[in-house]
């Protein structure tokens, strides 16, 4: 059994999350304390991936990467060369698609911070990034893991949006799930169910290892 | 240790508008000078006080008006000048603490020294730390320590960085009064050196008897007298501050005559036949007046009493008589209910019991008008 798809999905999903927990960070910092009215758009448009069918997110990013697509002539012209059916062009699809699984849980502990700290940390003379490094940042550490984990599952397991913008190119865009569903399709079932079986048992390991190190991260100073 | 004199005073004028808690509109208009030393802002809670101190910090920003320390303007709204925060150099000790719970007490202290090379930051840190006597603590975290300690530490984290001035917010709530008093010692101490003004808010007479030197007392937004402790807190001129600041007796009553030659004037009270002699207020005939008298301040009889100077003697009946503590609160109706403290002693000698037949003696000067 071929193991390039599984490495394909793991450097995927590793691409994507750590891309992501630097995208998210400061729109999350600045969507939990803008005070803007018009939050709630960006706040929208951020959401979306959620409700909509991967295929329609995969269309769009298709069309756009696309040779007669805004980005895919961008990077013609930068690179020499199309986004689409490349692994790029999927890393940047993947993060539209995972977007609100790292965004949402660093919201939500970014707003958790006791306000009256931010205060005592600006008026100890600190500015707002030494702020957000030395009280924020670690006091959120939980929700930081948390969108960390989420991004990585949801893309390793992601298969609407891979099927549009990547197709099914050995090595380059056949992620673990594209695979499964060729050896379905092929009626290779022990096949799919060996690799089917090995994707599930990893993501659990993954999944049971972060949350084991999230719970002990967290009691130290949550304990009362 | 370097020592920087600093005899700046905080002037503080402003005003700010907010919405209260339920949408009702609460304006906050005062007018502040804070010489070094310890001042007390006093009143209710809801009266403003924390937003006043929210305002200087910089954490609200006041609608229009002018702060500043010394030459320092942290503030001013004709300039359209506001300092942030960060650069006030205010130290604030809030009502929660806000220790910072990740960090070390060492780590909470020195965050406000991130300036400073590592050598003088631990000389410094070091220092603060045993002025105020938690030096064994600092590996601990916040939540491995007492209240007490937690105090402690949030007054050195922000005393450490040499503030122009402190701001508490009734930060030794809870604590009981020998701790109290150990801290504010150690308060003064610090400050005999540094001479800052030290703004101080409570709700509680107590604190204010212990703290001492001068008072600012504030309701409805607005700073309604100032002075010695005795002197505003003994003499309220607001229904509000005088319930806060002990007087257990708020009468309501009607001007009957004024006696300009001699300073007073008479009052019925209400819904009785009741009369008192007060001190002579800006009213006229008829005027209706409330009236604050403390507890403590009335004396009971037994019998009814003769050739005394004090001008009120009502007779009444004990309605209800109820031990707390080292003090009996006696109930007495007069036609108007009085609430009075006496002594165990005198309860037994003078046989005190419910349905008792007394006599209440009020000096004039006991009982203070209020708006």
């Amino acid at each position: 059994m071929s193991m390039d798809p599984l490495l394909l999905s793991f450097r995927l999903a590793l691409c994507v999350s750590a891309i992501l927990l630097l995208l998210a960070m400061p729109l999350g910092y600045w969507l939990a304390y803008s005070s803007w009215r018009g939050k709630f758009l960006l706040e929208s448009v951020v959401a979306l991936p959620l409700v909509l069918p991967p295929t329609v997110l995969g269309f769009y990013a298709l069309i756009a990467m696309g040779p007669r697509g805004p980005l895919g002539r961008l990077w013609l012209a930068l690179f020499g060369h199309g986004l689409a059916f490349t692994f790029t062009g999927l890393v940047i699809a993947s993060i539209f698609y995972s977007f609100p699984f790292a965004v949402q849980p660093l919201i939500t502990s970014f707003e958790s911070v006791d306000q009256r700290l931010l205060h005592a940390s600006a008026l100890l003379g600190a500015g707002k990034w030494r702020t957000f490094r030395r009280v924020i940042l670690p006091l959120s550490l939980p929700g930081v893991i948390t969108a960390l984990v989420l991004s990585f599952a949801h893309t390793l397991g992601e298969f609407g949006v891979v099927l549009m913008v990547g197709g099914n190119l050995a090595g380059v865009t056949r992620t673990v799930s594209i695979d499964i569903y060729d050896r379905v399709q092929s009626l290779e079932y022990g096949a799919a169910n060996r690799m089917a079986l090995t994707l599930l048992m990893i993501s659990f390991s993954v999944l049971a290892a972060v949350y084991a190190i999230n719970r002990r991260v967290w009691t130290p100073w949550s304990a009362k | 240790m370097e020592r920087k004199v600093n005899s700046h005073s905080l002037v503080a004028r402003f005003h700010k508008e907010r919405r209260g808690a339920r949408g009702s509109p609460f304006v906050l208009d005062v007018s502040l000078e804070i010489p070094s030393g310890i001042t007390i802002l006093f009143g209710p809670s809801g009266s403003g006080k924390s937003t006043v101190l929210d305002c200087i910090a910089g954490i609200l920003q006041p609608d229009e008006g002018r702060i500043a320390v010394g030459d320092t303007v942290l503030f001013d709204s004709a300039t359209g000048f506001n300092l942030l925060s960060q650069t006030r150099r205010i130290a604030y000790v809030f009502q929660s603490l806000a220790l910072f719970p990740h960090l070390t007490v060492e780590q909470n202290v020195e965050f406000g020294l991130h300036n400073l090379p590592a050598s003088d930051r631990q000389k410094r840190t070091a220092q603060i730390l045993e002025a105020f006597r938690v030096e064994k603590l600092k590996t601990r975290k916040p939540n491995e320590i007492s209240g007490g300690e937690q105090q402690r530490i949030a007054l050195a984290r922000s005393l450490v960085t040499n503030p122009r001035v402190l701001l508490l917010d009734e930060p030794l709530t809870g604590l009981d009064a020998a701790l109290k008093s150990s801290i504010v010692e150690d308060l003064r101490a610090w400050n005999a050196a540094n001479r800052i003004p030290i703004l101080y808010v409570t709700h509680s007479r107590d604190e204010v008897d212990a703290l001492g030197e001068r008072v600012i007392a504030i309701d409805h937004g607005r700073i309604v007298s100032h002075g010695a402790p005795m002197e505003v807190l003994d003499a309220p001129r607001r229904k509000r501050l005088a319930l806060s600041a002990g007087f257990e007796n708020l009468l309501h009553g009607t001007v009957l005559d004024l006696r300009e030659p001699d300073g007073v004037m008479r009052v019925r009270l209400a819904d009785s036949s009741c009369e008192m002699e007060v001190p002579l207020a800006h009213a006229s005939v008829g005027d209706h007046v409330q009236v604050a008298i403390r507890a403590g301040d009335i004396l009971m009889a037994a019998e009814q009493p003769r050739g005394l100077s004090a001008r009120n003697i009502l007779k009444g009946k004990i309605i209800a008589l109820e031990q707390r503590g080292a003090m009996f609160i006696v109930r007495v109706d007069c036609g108007v209910k009085f609430v009075a403290h006496v002594t165990p002693g005198a309860v037994r000698a003078l046989e005190l019991s419910t349905g008792k037949q007394v006599w209440l003696v009020l000096k004039t000067h006991s009982c203070h008008l209020v708006e």
